[in-house]
């Protein structure tokens, strides 16, 4: 482009069905604008993923919004980010399968927040207490099934704790 | 403390001291946290960002680690301070791009501590990305800020969290501890034998990204290198530290190994080099920054072997920084154009060296 350089980034451009070739060196494709070249091209590989992860599913998740913050499943496939924390609930069968794909686990094992810290009513905090200790460790539990590769005890473990999850239907950290 | 006062100073990292400095220019460790039931920056309106501003500052002012920090909104600042934030590694190309999204970026800001080793940039992709920059090889030290900032913000400013995922963030990339640790590794001698690219397929392999000096999509300039981990979901925060700890520490012995091995071959050969890039930055009267960075690195490599001893790294690595555009105008105070800069920056090599 600037006939100076040699080009090393070469891009295709199509518009209205017409594609045009770029041959760019370094500082003129860095001008030209890479960050949308690399914002796109993570949303895309997110998508890919997003895609492949859902195939199996039944019916187009497309249309599923969040009660939050209203974004759609089909938002989130094209631009590559959810929209708020509950989305994360929303979009949860369609989530584990990716998350499973970039992190190789759908088990987070560091910190956490700490609870009743926060000025929570007393009683509440008695009630959640003793489902979220039993919570964490059938969560301990089922990392070490998955890692040994026992299978059978790692769903009986999840059924387990989905259970313990679904009961007081409570999120777990306090405002 | 206002943005100006920056400038005389340099951050923390850039002191030159620390464990393995002589490799390791710096240790960073990233959080990113997001407030529950506030949809994202990228998805909510102008009301849910700006209370995102109000609550992080309301946190900032009860925090004593936070104490006399500055906080900058982003639109409030001129490109040239924008650029200068970006060049001290305190917020990021994509917090600075003003323009591109402008409908996002109305209350972005970023929020400096003392001798800038903490800083938070507000509404970025996430709410808070908390960041500690720290000089040399120094993890450990900068995990233990850190952490013990988030847990005094955590309780102000209660994050979206889930027992099964961790940390709620906007990329699904980064969920699970929030965690990104890099450390920014000078190679040169292992880029001059040839070693560089083999050394860096088996980083990745082992579940580490290599960038270059600016972060994301930016490429190796000056043989720096910096090397963080990929994956935030289903390791801990230690386990990610150690594993990232462990890896550089290989990574240095190649570097070492490769810089004694040039030093018993060649060392004419290796000395005319540094010799010859310090010889340029000392009479230079034109110089533009990628000419300035690549022999920088020469001369840096030559402090580090005691092959230049009349020098400070101190120095060396406060050049690093002061030759950047925004740096260079901001030292000048006016804009200054390309062609001017050159000569600017040839002007303060020369005095300095």
């Amino acid at each position: 482009m600037c006939g100076k350089k040699e080009a090393t980034v070469h891009l295709t451009e199509i518009v209205n069905e017409e594609s045009r070739e770029l041959h760019l060196c370094e500082s003129c494709a860095r001008e030209k604008g890479p960050p949308e070249i690399q914002d796109f091209a993570l949303a895309g590989l997110l998508a890919g993923l997003a895609d492949f992860g859902t195939k199996l599913e039944e019916g187009a998740p497309g249309r599923l919004a969040c009660p939050r913050c209203k974004m759609t499943y089909e938002d989130f496939r094209k631009g590559g980010r959810l929209g708020c924390g509950r989305c994360y609930e929303t979009f949860h069968r369609y989530l584990a399968p990716l998350l499973k794909r970039i992190h190789g686990s759908t088990q987070h094992v560091g910190k956490r927040p700490e609870f009743g810290k926060a000025s929570a009513p007393a009683e509440e905090a008695k009630g959640a207490e003793a489902p979220v200790e039993e919570l964490s460790r059938l969560k301990e539990q089922l990392a070490k099934a998955v890692a040994s590769e026992q299978f059978e005890e790692a769903t009986r473990l999840r059924d387990q704790i989905r259970a313990l999850e679904a009961k007081p239907r409570k999120r777990t950290t306090k405002g | 403390m206002t943005l100006d006062d920056l400038i005389r100073e340099t951050g923390e990292w850039l002191r030159g001291k620390g464990p393995k400095e002589e490799i390791v220019m710096s240790s960073r460790i990233r959080l990113a946290r997001n407030l529950q039931e506030v949809p994202f920056p990228h998805w909510g309106s102008p009301r849910d960002r700006a209370e995102v501003l109000a609550r992080v500052e309301e946190g900032v002012k009860g925090s004593k680690f936070l104490k006399g920090s500055l906080i900058l909104k982003i639109s409030e600042l001129s490109e040239l301070d924008r650029q200068f934030l970006v060049e001290r590694h305190l917020i990021s190309r994509e917090h600075a791009s003003h323009a591109a999204k402008a409908a996002a970026s109305d209350e972005k800001a970023v929020v400096v501590s003392d001798r800038e080793i903490i800083s938070i940039m507000v509404n970025e992709e996430d709410h808070l990305r908390l960041q500690v920059l720290q000089s040399g090889f120094n993890l450990q030290e900068a995990w233990s800020v850190l952490s013990q900032i988030d847990a005094e913000l955590e309780p102000v400013l209660s994050y979206a969290f889930l027992p099964e995922w961790g940390y709620l963030t906007a990329c699904p990339t980064n969920v699970g501890t929030g965690m990104r640790a890099s450390c920014m590794l000078h190679l040169p001698c292992l880029v001059m034998t040839k070693q560089i690219n083999r050394v860096l397929h088996a980083i990745t392999k082992l579940g580490l990204t290599a960038r270059g000096l600016y972060g994301e999509g930016t490429e190796a300039t000056g043989n720096f290198f910096q090397l963080s981990n990929q994956v935030s979901l289903g390791v801990s925060e230690e386990e990610i530290l150690d594993n990232l700890e462990r890896l550089i520490k290989q990574v240095i012995e190649q570097e070492e190994a490769a810089r004694k091995a040039l030093l018993n071959q060649s060392r004419e050969g290796l000395e005319d080099r540094i010799w010859r890039a310090h010889g340029t930055l000392k009479s230079a009267h034109l110089i533009t920054s990628n000419e300035t960075v690549e022999l920088l690195s020469l001369v840096r490599l030559g402090v580090d072997m005691g092959l230049l001893s009349t020098l400070e790294r101190a120095l060396v690595n406060r050049l690093f920084i002061q030759t950047q555009p925004a740096h260079l105008q901001k030292l000048e105070g006016r804009p200054l154009s390309p062609s001017e800069r050159d000569a600017r920056r040839a002007k303060l090599l020369r005095e300095s060296l």
